[in-house]
C-alpha cells in the first residue's frame, strides 16, 4: 500500500452511429444539429473531464447491398464541429478521429494545427487506417491501398504530419512593426519528406500551434496496432474495458514501450466504456436490461446475426430459434462498412457455440444476441459505478474510460452530476482544470520537451 | 424567403490576415501577433456584423503566401502563414448570429467529399450562413505540398501556354462543386424517420448514390453529413476571365468580378449572363459582386496618405486585379451605386488594413447607405441565402 493513488482520466464520447445508441428514446435529441454537441461537450466540460471524443466514418454502412437504416446514419465533418466546440468550452479537449488513408499529410497536419491555434492547445488526432475500396468510392484515390500496407501508410502519415509540425520551432513570428520583420527565418515551415508512401517538399503554411503537435491517439488493436501505439502515440482508444481484459491489455502494451526509449506513464489507456446509472443497484440492472432490450430490436438481432452467417436471414424469426443452416464460408460479402464483423474470425464456430447456448437458455435469436452482445460496462448506484472505476484504475486495467453514453446529448448529464463528485471526493479527480492544454489534462510534456526529458533519463 | 430591396445594394467583406495591403500588419491597430489566435478573426467578423455585412469570405491557400505571381518567396518582411479558413469560420460561427460565413476552399488538391461535408457542417453549426468561395491552384510548388501529380508551370494568366492548364484546372474546379452540391442534395430534408414501429431511423430511400465519374475523381455518395440547414450553402467564384466567368454562370451563386469602370462591369457581366443563359440557368438569382479594395477616411488626402505611406513601408506601390479606391465613404457610396447602375447587385470590400478599413465600412460606408436608402437598416433573414434573396433549393433528387 505504497503506490499512490492514480488521477483517472475521464472523456466523453458522443454517442455514434451503432446499435449500443438507443435513438427511439423519448430523450433522445437530435444527432446533427450543432445544440445537440454544445449540450454534450457543455456536460463534459463542467464535470472536467479530459476530452471530448468523436469518431468517423466515411462511407455510410451497408447491409445486403442496401444502406443500413436501424441505427443512427449521419454525423458532422469531425474538424468543422469540433473547432466550432472551441468556441462554447474553454478547457475540454478535442479528439477527433480522422482517417490516415483517405487524406493527405498537408491537409489534416493544416487542419490539426489550425484546430489547436483555434483552441488554445486542446486538439487530439485519433489515427484510424482503412483499405477498403468501399470506402475508397468516395475519393480520389479510391481503393487504392492493400490490407497490408495500411499501417505502414499510417505510420508515415503521421510521422510525415510530425515532420510539417516540426517544421516551424515556434518562435518565427516575431511580427515586429516598427523594424518590419515579420518573420525572423524566410525558411520557417520548410520541409522534404522522401518516402514509400509520401514523395512532397515544400514550405508548410501554418506556425507550431500551442501544443506543438495534437496529442495522438491509435485505436487498431492488432499486433501492428499496439507497436504501432508502443512507438508513436499519447493514448490508445482501446475496447478492454472489463477488469481482466484491461489489465491484460494494459501490461502488454506498457511493457512494449521501452524498446521506444519510452516511459510507461507517457501512453495512456483510455478504453471505451459504457453505463447505466440507478438510484440503486438493483434499479440500475433493471435499467441495463431494458436498454439492452431497446439497443437490440428484432430487425437489428438478424441484422447482428448476419454478421456471423455471412447470408441474408430477412426470412427468419428473430423471437425464433436460430438458423439450421451454416454460415457461407470465405469472404464477408453482406456487411460493408463495419469493422466489427472482422471480430468473427471462426463463424463456423461461433454459430456452433451461439446454438449450443441458445438451446441450453430456451433463446430466441433476440434473446441470443442480446445475451451475448455487450453488457454496460459500469452499472450501478452513483456509489458502485464511481468506486468499480477507480477500483479499475487502481488496479491498472486502465489510466480511465472514455464514457459511452446511449442517449444523445443527455446521456453524460447524470454521470457528470452523480458519480463525478463521488470520484473528486475520493481525491482521484480533479475538482478544476489545473492547466490550460489537453497535454496539460493528460500529464504529457509538450513535444518540445521530450526530447529533453529522454536526454535527462 | 426573399427580404431583399430592389434599391439594396449587397455588402460583403473579404478577410485576409491584417489587411489586402502586403504592409497592413505594421499599422498600429493591427496586432499582427494576434493573427493566428480565434480573437483576432472572432473581433473582425463581429465588427462586420455589427455593420449588417452580408457576409464576410475567408482568404486561404495551401501554401504560404508570395509576393510572385505563382512562385514562392523568401521574404521575411510581410504576413507569412495562415490557419484554414474553414475552421476560421467554424470557430466564428457560435460567437454570430446573422452574417454569413464563406470561407476559400481549394479546388485542385482537395477531396469534393471532405469539402462537401465541411461546408454542410458549417452550415449546421451557424444554422444556415454558410458558403464557399471555389479556388484553383495553379502553383507548382503548392501541388509539390501533396505529391500526387505535377501541375505545368504557367508564366502569366496571359501567357500562351495558359489556356490549356487553367482551362483542366477550372474543369476539375467545376467538376468539384458539382460533386459538393450533389453531395449537399443526396440526403432529402426528410430523410431521418426515427419510425419506432419499424426500427428504422432513417428511410434509405430518401438517401441517394451520386454515382459522379469524371476525369479527376469519382464519387459513389451518399455524404456521411444530411442536408444542411439551407438546403445548398452559397457557392462563390472569383472571376477573371472567360473560363471561369463560365464556371460562375453554371456553378455559382455569386461570382466576384474586377472591373475599374462601368463600360468593363457591363462588358463582363454580358458575358456572364450569356453563359448563365447558355447553362439553362437563366431563371435562376445569380448575383454578381464588384471586387473593390479601400482604403477609407474621413478625409480623401488622408485615405491618399495612407496609402502612400504603407507603399514606402512595403518598397513598392500595391498594385491588385481589384480596382484600388483611396477616399471618404461617402465618395466610395457614390462610387457603388454607380456600378450598382450598371448591373452589379452588390459588392466584396477588400480592407486595405482590416483593423481601420472594416470599421470604416461598418461604421462610415454603411450609414451612408442607409441615408441613401441603398442598405439594410437590419438583418431581415435568418440564413445566408435568405439574405440575398434565394431561395431554399428543391432537392434534386427528391420525387416532384
Amino acid at each position: 500500500m505504497s503506490k499512490p493513488l492514480k488521477q483517472i482520466h475521464l472523456a466523453a464520447h458522443f454517442p455514434g452511429v451503432n446499435n449500443t445508441t438507443v435513438w427511439s428514446d423519448p430523450k433522445a435529441g437530435s444527432h446533427i444539429e450543432f445544440s445537440s454537441f454544445v449540450h454534450f461537450a457543455k456536460t463534459a466540460e463542467r464535470a472536467k473531464f479530459d476530452f471530448l471524443f468523436l469518431a468517423e466514418g466515411l462511407r455510410l454502412r451497408e447491409q445486403g447491398g442496401k444502406i443500413y437504416d436501424l441505427d443512427v446514419v449521419g454525423r458532422p465533418d469531425t474538424f468543422t464541429v469540433l473547432t466550432a466546440l472551441a468556441a462554447v468550452t474553454e478547457r475540454l479537449g478535442l479528439t477527433g478521429t480522422i482517417n490516415s488513408t483517405f487524406n493527405e499529410p498537408y491537409e489534416v497536419a493544416r487542419q490539426f494545427a489550425s484546430l489547436d491555434h483555434l483552441s488554445d492547445g486542446r486538439s487530439a488526432w485519433n489515427v484510424v487506417t482503412s483499405w477498403d475500396a468501399f470506402t475508397g468510392e468516395n475519393f480520389r484515390r479510391g481503393g487504392f491501398l492493400p490490407q497490408d500496407e495500411r499501417y505502414s501508410r499510417a505510420k508515415e502519415f503521421l510521422s510525415t504530419a510530425h515532420e510539417l509540425f516540426d517544421s516551424w520551432r515556434g518562435d518565427e513570428v516575431v511580427a515586429d512593426q516598427a523594424t518590419g520583420t515579420f518573420l525572423s527565418d524566410a525558411k520557417a515551415g520548410a520541409f522534404v519528406h522522401e518516402g514509400q508512401h509520401f514523395d512532397i517538399h515544400g514550405r508548410f503554411n501554418v506556425p507550431r500551434s500551442p501544443q506543438g503537435r495534437p496529442v495522438i491517439f491509435q485505436a487498431g488493436d492488432s499486433e501492428e496496432g499496439r507497436e504501432f501505439a508502443a512507438s508513436s502515440a499519447d493514448a490508445i482508444f482501446s475496447r478492454y474495458a472489463t477488469l481482466d481484459t484491461g489489465q491484460a491489455f494494459y501490461t502488454d502494451v506498457k511493457s512494449r514501450l521501452a524498446k521506444y526509449g519510452r516511459r510507461p506513464d507517457q501512453l495512456l489507456i483510455l478504453p471505451a466504456a459504457s453505463f447505466v446509472l440507478g438510484d440503486t443497484d438493483a434499479e440500475a440492472e433493471e435499467t441495463a436490461h431494458e436498454v439492452r432490450r431497446r439497443q437490440v430490436s428484432g430487425a437489428t438481432a438478424l441484422k447482428h446475426l448476419e454478421w456471423v452467417w455471412n447470408r441474408d436471414l430477412s426470412s427468419y424469426d428473430p423471437d425464433g430459434p436460430l438458423p439450421d443452416i451454416d454460415p457461407l464460408p470465405g469472404e464477408h460479402t453482406v456487411s460493408r462498412g463495419r469493422a466489427q464483423v472482422r471480430m468473427y474470425r471462426d463463424p463456423l464456430a461461433t454459430a456452433r457455440e451461439w446454438r449450443e447456448l441458445a438451446a441450453a437458455n430456451n433463446w430466441s435469436i433476440r434473446d441470443l444476441v442480446i445475451e451475448t452482445g455487450n453488457r454496460q460496462n459500469f452499472i450501478g448506484s452513483p456509489a458502485t459505478v464511481a468506486r468499480t472505476i477507480n477500483e479499475y484504475v487502481q488496479a491498472d486495467a486502465s489510466d480511465g474510460f472514455i464514457l459511452v453514453p446511449h442517449i444523445t446529448p443527455g446521456g453524460l448529464d447524470d454521470f457528470a452530476d452523480k458519480v463525478v463528485p463521488l470520484l473528486q471526493e475520493q481525491g482521484v479527480f480533479r475538482t478544476d482544470y489545473e492547466g490550460t492544454t489537453l497535454r496539460d489534462h493528460l500529464g504529457l510534456a509538450h513535444p518540445d520537451t521530450v526530447g529533453e526529458e529522454r536526454a535527462a533519463s | 424567403m426573399s427580404s431583399t430591396h430592389p434599391a439594396h445594394l449587397h455588402l460583403a467583406v473579404a478577410l485576409d490576415g491584417t489587411g489586402w495591403h502586403p504592409a497592413s500588419w505594421r499599422e498600429p491597430v493591427a496586432r499582427p501577433r494576434d493573427l493566428f489566435t480565434a480573437g483576432h478573426w472572432t473581433d473582425l467578423v463581429q465588427e462586420a456584423e455589427r455593420g449588417l455585412i452580408d457576409f464576410v469570405t475567408i482568404e486561404d491557400g495551401l501554401g504560404p503566401q508570395s509576393s510572385h505571381f505563382l512562385d514562392p518567396d523568401d521574404r521575411t518582411d510581410q504576413v507569412r502563414g495562415r490557419l484554414d479558413a474553414v475552421l476560421i469560420a467554424s470557430r466564428v460561427a457560435p460567437l454570430t448570429r446573422h452574417i454569413g460565413l464563406v470561407p476559400t476552399v481549394i479546388a485542385t488538391h482537395t477531396e469534393p467529399f471532405h469539402i462537401s461535408k465541411a461546408i454542410a457542417t458549417l452550415d449546421y453549426v451557424s444554422t444556415g450562413r454558410a458558403g464557399l468561395r471555389v479556388q484553383i491552384s495553379a502553383r507548382p510548388h503548392e501541388a509539390a505540398h501533396f505529391g500526387r501529380r505535377t501541375i505545368a508551370r504557367i508564366e502569366a494568366y496571359d501567357s500562351p501556354d495558359a489556356p490549356a492548364v487553367l482551362r483542366d484546372l477550372f474543369d476539375e474546379a467545376a467538376d468539384h462543386v458539382e460533386v459538393v452540391r450533389r453531395l449537399w442534395d443526396s440526403w432529402e430534408d426528410d430523410a431521418e424517420i426515427r419510425d419506432a414501429a419499424t426500427g428504422r431511423f432513417i428511410d434509405r430511400d430518401k438517401l441517394h448514390y451520386i454515382d459522379f465519374e469524371g476525369p479527376h475523381f469519382s464519387v459513389k455518395g451518399p455524404s456521411i453529413t444530411p442536408r444542411p440547414p439551407q438546403g445548398q450553402p452559397l457557392v462563390t467564384a472569383l472571376a477573371h476571365d472567360t473560363v471561369p466567368y463560365r464556371l460562375v454562370a453554371r456553378a455559382a451563386d455569386i461570382g466576384y468580378i474586377t472591373p475599374h469602370d462601368t463600360d468593363r462591369a457591363r462588358a463582363i457581366l454580358a458575358e456572364i449572363r450569356a453563359e448563365q443563359e447558355t447553362a439553362g440557368r437563366a431563371g435562376e438569382t445569380l448575383h454578381v459582386f464588384g471586387d473593390l479594395v479601400v482604403f477609407l477616411d474621413d478625409d480623401p488626402a488622408e485615405a491618399a496618405a495612407r496609402k502612400d505611406r504603407l507603399d514606402a513601408l512595403a518598397g513598392e506601390p500595391y498594385t491588385s486585379d481589384a480596382r484600388i479606391f483611396t477616399g471618404t465613404p461617402a465618395q466610395l457610396a457614390d462610387l457603388l451605386q454607380e456600378f450598382q447602375s450598371a448591373g452589379l447587385t452588390g459588392f466584396r470590400l477588400r480592407p486595405a488594413v482590416a483593423g481601420h478599413d472594416l470599421p470604416a465600412i461598418t461604421r462610415g460606408l454603411v450609414p451612408e447607405l442607409q441615408r441613401r436608402g441603398a442598405f439594410r437598416r437590419a438583418y431581415e433573414a435568418d440564413t445566408l441565402r435568405g439574405l440575398l434573396g434565394l431561395p431554399r433549393p428543391a432537392n434534386r433528387y427528391a420525387a416532384a
